[in-house]
């Protein structure tokens, strides 16, 4: 793809993102001029002035790589998804959202009529008697304005198209990004299509400085501020959830550098379909007790079960979304 | 009826578009500023565990998760009925104020300089910040991505993740400082202060020595008559991490002064089936359109309109400066909205002063970092002041701290009436009969929203050239009959 | 139409499976909506297997093992029990009745009570009424 000496085609586009994807990639400061010499870009919504319209008279296949983030949450895009798919040679999910549904995949334990009726009709501070709600066309007297329809599900990227690569994390820590686009630019070889690159395969625990015994029984959970962290045991031995064994490495462990618990961005590696099954697997091998209803107690401690093991990955996991 | 549509808007944060309805004169009948997406927050809080509301709605805006982290992280010491020990205040106000100086940097250098330094009808290719490093010099240009970074770097040490940081927790926070650390920060406070200085002296020399550039600022198209809102202290100066929300009217005297809990008696939200952002607007004025005015329940919640609804700054240098702005721009309030890239500056100095007053202060490396918990009280309110304006979050929990409800109004949202407004009087203005719209129109009608925007793009004005900007002019069929370019 | 429910049953091998084959050459009756799928022990089966079940359409899921103490690894069955637990909490999150998953001990001589679980469970399935997840996630594709 690359050709020696020349530059490529970058493109950045978010779906259903929050930013800190696009933040990420400022975040490479000085190396910005780096990143520069060995590419054009050639759309970046938050940065540059070209509009759709722009994108859609590009040649097929006229961009090298696009990093798209952010999941895909209405009709817009879907269509911009597809539209970048036609355009570019290498299509890169980038970041929790567009990989596994992320934070706004939370989402999918609700259904848009239930969003809808909290956000515009049941919000404290919202007033709405004559029970307005944005509608897809909408008629007004100098025109129709139109706004994307909005989804009753989450969905992923890889969902609607067809994805090269998928890049973890909320955001991907900005040296992997660095390391990455050096990898295309110098031509090295690339993984196969629809590898997870710009991360290890091991899990967050094996990189995890904290303190961690062998067969280490736990008999109750606490919730973070239960406990007086020591700042050096590990977590889940202290009783606080932390999903470092269902979670691939990469990231340098940020969250537990601040005395936070890993929350799974990165999401599960590469042997692990389903992370919230790879962490219930992980409890149940933790938890010191034969007793059922003592088992039962215990792991009750354990508030809000589906939001905590698939804090980012809800649209990914087996089940989905909630059937409400 | 012609109709000019701009699908996306650019070099923002979040997805939105503008359309522009002409009437058969050729002027500007109206026009609407859409958002066109939603994530539904306040639904999916609900579940989760309260302590958790931080990280998560953090995720909410990815350019300013510090604010919703502390917003969100006082409603939740709210819900359990505790206030952090004075050490945990004072770092969380410090990582504020680091967020502060870095994204004002940001702001001011990649989104504002461009248009008053370089010019704005300046030929577009310059007109970004390597323009801006042409005008001002190479050493100037490293020092604005050095400070940021530094600003950055405090908060990764005060918050584990350098984006997202995990910094608070109920009652508290999760890590302290020790005296090396503190140091450190002292002489990068150090450093943000006489960058600060620098800037404004910057634009002191650019912009208002230059007549041109005055006439725009205080003549131009881009004056909205309405209320300003902002978080003041005790003394009602300007404050960001703690306060009350005072409000003054378009003379500038006080309309209402809140405390956190009470906003829904001051502050209510309209819907329009035209775009995803609801409008808030005041409450006791009530919602009269788009419409600005004494009578209007129109507001604006940015550095301008908090620096109006303060008496003045809490620390010396930004006092002078706050001084210096309304005496040049003839007394308070201002209205002019391009003020509001000056209110900026003279906010970042003032952010950068306080980070040093709170490195300096000897609870800074206290060991007391947090207040135990003693139960759920199921209730709480946090309120900050985001760069981009009030933010407000409010959580219901119950009795195991499960979220059941969550409201929270966000800092752009404030300003969603505020901007169509603008966006239309700046159209209005500079698109009449017989007038041709350039690229020239174009940036200036763009400067108009551009100045309620959030920060960063710091990179991304520094990629050379600036990409085409394409506005569609159609028919009411929607035939396309002029196609505007910027190349 | 009648409802068939579709029963997947996880059997560890040593105890539960063979509690089922002598359920079977017994000539006991029991309803025929069950899919058996032998383990070598209930420890073995991951929350990923009873999941997956669900999404391709099992109406409920079985887990049996040898009674506690029984386990030919030991502590197999005791590890399935918190599992267990687990999947049953997160599964009634997501909007699925608990109940369409069940465990229980069956030793090896204990073909009628298999037969008597698997009828009664069948019960409560039909009550229940089909499950919606495969045609919930298949619509998400
Ligand atoms: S992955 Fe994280 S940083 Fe990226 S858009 Fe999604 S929420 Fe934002
Ligand atoms: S569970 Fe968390 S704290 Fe413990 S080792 Fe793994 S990543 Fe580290
Ligand atoms: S520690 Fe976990 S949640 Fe935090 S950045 Fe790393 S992978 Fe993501
Ligand atoms: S062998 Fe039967 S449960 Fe372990």
């Amino acid at each position: 793809m690359t050709k020696p000496n020349s530059k490529i085609n970058l493109a950045v586009y978010w779906g259903a993102a929050c930013g800190g994807c696009c933040v990420s990639i400022l975040d490479v400061h000085e190396q910005l001029f780096d990143i520069v010499a060995a590419a054009n870009l050639v759309f970046w919504p938050i940065a540059l002035d070209i509009k759709y319209d722009d994108v859609r008279a590009m040649p097929d296949g006229h961009i090298d790589v696009t990093l798209f983030n952010g999941a895909i949450r209405n009709s817009e895009n879907e269509e911009m998804a597809t539209l970048l798919r036609k355009k570019s040679k290498l299509l890169v999910a980038y970041g929790s959202c567009s990989h596994m549904g992320g934070i706004p995949g939370l989402a999918n334990f609700s259904n848009k009529e239930e969003i809808f009726q909290r956000v515009y009709h049941d919000s404290e501070s919202t007033i709405n008697k004559d029970k307005i709600r944005p509608v897809p066309k909408f008629e007004v007297a100098e025109g129709i304005l139109e706004l994307p329809v909005f989804y009753d599900s989450v969905r992923l990227l890889k969902e609607v198209v067809n994805v090269d690569y998928f890049m973890p994390g909320c955001p991907p820590q900005t040296e992997r990004l660095v390391e990455v686009f050096m990898a295309i630019v110098s031509g090295a070889e690339l993984p196969p299509a629809g590898s997870v690159i710009g991360a290890g395969d091991k899990a967050q625990c094996e990189e995890c400085e904290r303190k961690k015994t062998e067969n280490k029984q736990i008999t109750k959970f606490y919730r973070p501020w239960e406990i007086e962290d020591d700042g050096e045991t590990c977590f889940l031995e202290q009783g606080v959830i932390c999903m470092g064994p269902a979670t691939r490495s990469g990231c340098g462990h940020r969250c537990i550098t601040g005395n936070g618990q890993c929350r799974g961005c990165y999401g599960p590696c590469s042997d692990t379909i389903d992370p919230g099954a790879k962490m219930m697997s992980a409890i149940a091998g933790l938890v010191d007790s034969k007793d059922p209803e003592e088992i039962e107690q215990i792991l009750n401690d354990i508030p809000d079960p589906a939001g905590t093991f698939y804090r980012f990955s809800l649209p990914s996991s087996i089940i989905r979304r909630s059937l409400s | 009826m012609k109709r000019i549509s701009i699908d996306p808007i650019t070099r923002l944060e979040g997805h939105g578009k503008i359309e522009i309805f002409l009437d058969d004169e050729g002027g500007v009948d109206n026009v609407f500023f859409q958002v066109p997406e939603l994530r539904g927050f306040e639904k999916f809080c609900e579940g989760r565990p309260v302590e958790e509301l931080p990280s998560i709605v953090a995720k909410i805006c990815g350019v300013c998760p510090g604010c919703h982290h502390m917003s969100s992280g006082k409603a939740v010491d709210a819900v359990f009925g505790i206030e952090p020990p004075p050490t945990a205040k004072k770092l969380r106000e410090l990582f504020y104020m680091a967020h502060f100086v870095h994204s004002h940097i940001a702001h001011f250098y990649a989104l504002a300089a461009p248009d008053f330094v370089v010019g704005p009808t300046a030929p577009k290719a310059q007109r970004n910040v390597l323009g801006v490093i042409d005008k001002v010099g190479p050493e100037i240009g490293t020092a604005v991505l050095k400070q940021r970074r530094l600003a950055q770097e405090i908060q990764a040490l005060l918050g584990g993740h350098q984006t997202f940081v995990v910094m608070n927790i109920p009652g508290g926070v999760r890590k302290g400082l020790n005296s090396l650390e503190r140091d450190d920060i002292v002489e990068k406070a150090k450093g943000f202060i006489d960058f600060a200085q620098f800037s404004l002296k910057l634009f002191g020399d650019v912009v208002l020595s230059n007549k041109e550039y005055l006439n725009i600022i205080l003549n131009g198209p881009y004056a909205l008559n309405i209320h300003s809102m902002g978080l003041v202290d005790i003394n009602n100066k300007v404050t960001f991490y703690d306060g009350k929300v005072r409000v003054v009217d378009t003379e500038g005297k006080e309309h209402c002064k809140y405390a956190p809990v009470d906003y829904r008696d001051f502050v209510a939200e309209r819907v329009e089936p035209w775009t995803y952002l609801k409008f808030p607007y005041l409450k006791k004025k009530g919602w009269k359109g788009f419409t600005d005015g004494q009578d209007s329940g129109v507001y604006h919640a940015t550095p301008l309109s908090r620096l109006n609804a303060s008496d003045g700054m809490a620390t010396p240098l930004a006092q002078i400066e706050y001084d210096r702005m309304f005496s040049t721009l003839g007394g308070k309030p201002v209205h002019a909205t391009l003020a509001m890239h000056w209110a900026r500056l003279i906010e970042l100095l003032y952010s950068a002063e306080r980070c040093l007053e709170l490195a300096e202060d000897p609870d800074i490396i206290g060991k007391e970092l947090r207040t135990p918990s003693n139960g759920i009280v199921g209730e709480g309110v946090g309120i900050v002041e985001a760069q981009r304006g009030t933010l407000t979050h409010h959580y219901w929990t119950d009795k195991k701290g499960l979220v059941t409800k969550a409201n929270i109004i966000v800092g752009t949202t404030n300003n969603n009436a505020a901007i169509t407004m603008s966006i239309k009087k700046a159209a209005q203005g500079l698109i009449k009969k017989g007038v041709t719209v350039t690229d020239g129109i174009l940036n200036m009608i763009e400067m108009a929203f551009r100045a309620y925007d959030p920060c960063f793009s710091c990179a991304t004005h520094s990629l050379p050239g600036q990409m085409p900007m394409i506005v569609l002019i159609r028919d009411s069929q929607g035939n396309e009959i002029q196609r505007i370019s910027r190349k | 139409m009648e409802f068939k429910p579709k029963i997947v049953a996880f059997l560890c091998n040593w105890c539960s499976y063979t509690g089922a084959d002598l359920a079977g050459t017994s000539r006991m009756k029991y309803q025929p909506n069950v899919r058996a799928i032998r383990v070598m022990c209930s420890g073995r089966i991951e929350p990923t297997f009873v999941l997956k079940a669900f999404k391709n359409g099992a109406d409920g899921v079985l887990i049996c093992g040898c009674h506690p103490g029984d386990c030919h690894y030991q502590e197999g069955n005791f590890r399935c029990m918190r599992r267990f637990q687990l999947l049953q909490n997160y599964i009634s999150q997501m909007g699925i009745n608990s109940t369409r998953l069940k465990l229980e001990w069956i030793s090896a001589s204990e073909g009628k009570q298999f037969a008597e679980l698997v009828n009664s469970f069948t019960e409560t399935i039909i009550e229940l009424g089909p499950s919606k997840i495969k045609e919930t996630v298949e619509l998400l594709n």
